[in-house]
């Protein structure tokens, strides 16, 4: 049990991930990717007469019924299998955000950061609102997030998706190295 | 004229090319399957969503702490993750195409030619940044809400409005 409860390992997990490809191609055709979810509830809620969003999105109701697993994935792995210890935080990185006065490492996400009394606060709007809308954006603008292009697509050898993949790493460092650290310190 | 043709679809299921076309547009995800089922056959992926949604967690792949230290290359473990899951990905669809697997409905599984656009650098870019700052991508944004960081929830949202803008304004970009 203890074994379940500690943080698994990357070689357990990256297999796990990586064989939602053939999985979800056999058990029905369907290719993996998450961000397009995003743009089936745009469909299904508010089309408002856009030419991207009139399609027959209930013929991709799967995705849906995945990401609600996902959701619900997230549930049973916290209240069944939940780590009691603190995350384990890379020294330097611990020694940074000291420095931005976030010390909690109790949780799998920052509390200091990202919680509902920080929401109302610059550095909380920009990450967590900010933030969600660049990666709704850039999500769709790119066609496929990490599971769509860095996964199925690198799975299927398409050099489109090497190249957002490429991006999305490029962004993420020029952010987390240069940029982040002035939100930090707001 | 539009409204029709939506309800054509509706009442017969049958979905015209130009549907395809739109339903297919800027997605690498598209359900490639011609059959139709009942809605509980539907339960299936969500099992499968809920066995990824555990391993997000307990490999951590949701935590900021993890994405920021892959970005600072302070850690393997991210790195460990993709790069696995991509060989076992690449593996798996070679099986796939060498041994003709059929899916359990007995459909010919199909891959689709990804076309490229420059929305793959502006918008893999801008969707890095979205990632680095709020430490998530679109997958573990569901399992953190899950996971009771309901905040995330605020971040959906707004990952959802963010598609939606772009759906607004996507015939004055460049693409």
């Amino acid at each position: 049990m203890d074994i379940l409860k500690n943080p698994w390992p990357w070689y357990v997990a990256g297999p796990l991930i990586g064989l939602t490809v053939p999985v979800l191609l056999i058990i029905g055709n369907k290719a993996f990717g998450i961000s397009s979810s995003l743009r089936h509830i745009c469909a299904a809620c508010l089309p408002a007469n856009l030419p991207f969003f009139k399609y027959e999105w209930k013929k991709e109701i799967w995705n849906l019924f995945f990401v609600a697993g996902i959701l619900l994935g997230g549930f049973i792995a916290m209240s069944l299998l939940g780590n009691p210890n603190p995350v384990v935080v890379h020294p330097d990185l611990a020694t940074e955000l000291s420095g931005y006065g976030i010390t909690n490492f109790d949780s799998i996400v920052p509390a200091d950061v990202f919680s509902w009394s920080s929401l109302l606060t610059l550095r909380g709007f920009i990450m967590m609102v900010v933030g969600g809308f660049m990666i709704g954006f850039g999500t769709r603008y790119a066609g496929g997030c990490t599971s769509g292009h860095a996964i199925m697509g690198l799975s299927t050898l398409q050099w489109p998706s090497l190249v957002a993949t490429c991006c999305f790493m490029v962004g993420g460092i020029i952010m987390a190295n240069w940029i982040l650290p002035f939100i930090l310190a707001l | 004229m539009q409204v029709n043709k939506t309800e054509n679809i509706l009442n017969d299921g049958i979905e015209t090319a130009e549907e395809f076309q739109v339903r297919a547009l800027d997605a690498m995800c598209i359900n490639e399957s011609q059959l139709t089922h009942k809605w509980y056959h539907n339960l299936k992926y969500m099992v499968v969503g809920i066995a990824f949604g555990i391993v997000f967690v307990k490999a951590e792949i949701i935590s900021w702490f993890r994405i920021q230290e892959m970005f600072r290359f302070q850690s393997f473990h991210m790195y460990g993750v993709i790069g696995s899951a991509v060989v076992v990905g690449v593996i798996s669809v070679l099986l796939i195409r060498k041994l003709k697997v059929r899916t359990i409905y007995g459909e010919q599984i199909e891959f689709h030619r990804k076309q490229f656009s420059v929305g793959q650098i502006y918008g893999g870019l801008l969707f890095g940044f979205g990632w680095a700052i709020t430490g998530a991508c679109p997958g573990p944004l569901f399992a953190l809400i899950g996971s009771g960081a309901t905040v995330i929830a605020v971040t959906l949202l707004s990952a959802i409005a963010g598609t939606w803008t772009y759906g607004y304004i996507r015939e004055k970009l460049p693409h």
